[in-house]
């Protein structure tokens, strides 16, 4: 432990291989249903789904560039009450780093819990996902599959990945009991699956899968990317930082914002019931803004959209895990994904605290020492 | 700006800070009313919000002061009060906010000494610093 298995591929079709072992789970272990991303019948649309008939699952694709949310926040809901179902999930990285911080804010369970990784592929945003879909139809996942495993690092047709999995370099998972390999080896050949946990090695003898060793190019094509990446997410941070860098500047970032809240609705860690600025605090009184109007010369309605923003930051940018979904459900483009993780990566360093790496890291608000951060007192 | 008078907004533990003001004017003890004084039971009760709210609405400096360490009536709330100013003085300065802006103290029930001179000392610095952006420009 931790060792490698291997799903033998035939016909090099990688997804129905896939498919094959998540309906095998489902017969031959203790689990009860899975959560895994699933081809909806009535439209070419892939969104999470619990699936409990091994026959369903020749609609599962895990590999599709579509990433509608982050399903932290379902399993969150599977598991956060007790209940008689044993769940496997399948789930990207930043879905489980997501999820890892949702049970330390006690909004859900590990035990109850068996998590199936991939290596990340990448996604396409939502509306870009579906203009691909469209074109593609039932190839969509191949192509894209087969692009960026062997393909290159260039836009495909047109579509490039979402703007936060440009600069991830999360897309090995971390925390899964299973981890299915896609980069390096021959994914048209074999899945190597790596069993993470005692749970996920167990799972492998219950499945009988054969044991395998790692291909040898993995650790240098996972490196090569690794080091796009950085790059990528170094050169936002640069950029993004020099645009808000006063708070002028931050008001024209977040000018086109109406204060719909969709990028908290979409956080999988914003996890409050009720946001206070969705309460009663924020229904002002119609004197309080012609009091603020007489004030100011003007104010802009609906009010307090930087007030929103920078509230959400300190208290989302301990936990924030850069999946991008802030970005994907934003109506006006605002491009926040990249404004949310520069705050998140600096707030994470200030704490020494990599957000989503480690269930029993405490979150740094959730905590204190005696002597510490002694700079931040006194004139 | 000639003529600058910066407006302070200090969030004062009861029990500490809060009891160091009020010894203060007893006392006599002059300094300058810059400073808006409010009362919280605890620093361990400041929201983040409640400082980049007055920070955006205005304020050319938020004070966040109470009792020294091991001395808050509520156990722990300073040392809770410390972690969020160290994560508001992360967060701040990347919007152009200057750190200087934003304070932190312990001044215990009996200095109103160290009160005075705090308040003096940090409207001092804001008048060198100018007024904040938040002033100047319109905030959305
Ligand atoms: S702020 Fe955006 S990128 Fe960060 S976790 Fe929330 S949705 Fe994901
Ligand atoms: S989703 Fe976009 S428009 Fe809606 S509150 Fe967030 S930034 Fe503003
Ligand atoms: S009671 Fe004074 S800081 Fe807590």
């Amino acid at each position: 432990m931790p060792h490698i298995v291997r799903l033998p591929v035939e016909h090099e079709q990688i997804l129905a291989t896939l498919q094959v072992f998540f309906s095998r789970i489902l017969q031959q272990t203790q689990v009860d249903a899975m959560l895994a991303p699933v081809h909806l019948p009535m439209k070419h649309v892939v969104m999470p789904s619990l699936v409990a008939d091994p026959g369903k699952m020749t609609g599962a694709d895990p590999l599709s560039p579509s990433f509608p949310m982050n399903s932290a926040k379902l399993v969150s809901r599977l598991t956060r009450r007790s209940g008689r179902g044993r769940f496997a999930v399948v789930l990207r990285p930043c879905e489980i780093r997501a999820f890892v911080e949702l049970v330390k804010l006690k909004q859900g369970r590990m035990d109850k819990v068996f998590i199936i990784g991939l290596d990340c592929l990448g996604a396409f945003s939502n509306t870009a996902y579906s203009k691909f879909a469209g074109e593609c139809g039932r190839d969509a996942t191949t192509r894209f599959c087969n692009h960026v495993l062997f393909g290159g690092r260039d836009a495909l047709d047109g579509f490039d990945l979402a703007s936060a999995c440009r600069c991830c370099e999360h897309f090995v998972p971390h925390g899964a009991d299973l981890h299915i390999q896609l980069y390096g080896g021959n994914v048209r050949k074999e899945i190597l699956i790596r069993c993470e946990s005692d749970q996920g090695s167990a799972m492998a003898d219950a499945l009988k899968l054969e044991e395998a060793a790692d291909p040898q190019d993995r650790a240098m094509v996972v490196n090569d990317l690794l080091n796009v990446r950085k790059a990528a997410r170094d050169r936002m941070y640069a950029n993004t930082a020099t645009v808000v860098d006063s708070i002028e500047k931050l008001t024209r970032y977040l000018a086109d914002c109406v204060n719909c809240f969709n990028c908290r609705v979409a956080c999988p860690v914003c996890y409050c019931r009720e946001c206070v600025f969705m309460t009663d605090v924020f229904d002002h009184d119609p004197d309080r803004y012609l009091g603020w109007a007489e004030r100011k010369g003007m104010v802009k309605m609906p009010t307090d959209t930087v007030f929103y923003h920078l509230t959400r930051m300190a208290h989302m940018s301990t936990a924030c895990v850069g999946c991008g979904q802030c970005t994907n459900a934003c109506p006006n483009d605002i491009p926040v994904v990249e404004l949310f993780r520069l705050v998140a990566h600096r707030t994470q360093v200030a704490f020494d605290y990599p957000a989503g790496k480690d269930v029993g890291d405490r979150p740094p608000l959730a905590e204190f020492r005696e002597s510490e951060y002694t700079e931040v007192v006194g004139l | 700006m000639k003529d600058f008078e910066p407006t302070v907004i200090a969030f004062v533990c009861n029990w500490c800070t809060y009891t160091a003001a009020d010894l203060a004017g007893t006392s006599r003890l002059a300094y300058p009313p810059n400073v808006r004084l409010i009362r919280v039971m605890c620093t361990g009760m400041v929201d983040p919000q409640y400082v980049i709210k007055a920070l955006l609405e205005g304020a050319d400096g938020v004070l966040v002061s109470g009792c020294h360490p091991g001395d808050c009536h509520y156990i722990n709330g300073n040392y809770k009060a410390r972690r969020r100013i160290k994560l508001l003085k992360t967060i701040l300065p990347q919007f152009g906010i200057e750190p200087e802006r934003l304070c932190l103290t312990w001044i215990g029930a009996s200095d109103g000494i160290h009160f005075a001179e705090t308040m003096r000392k940090l409207v001092e610095r804001l008048t060198v610093l100018g007024p904040g952006e938040t002033k100047l420009k319109m905030v959305i």
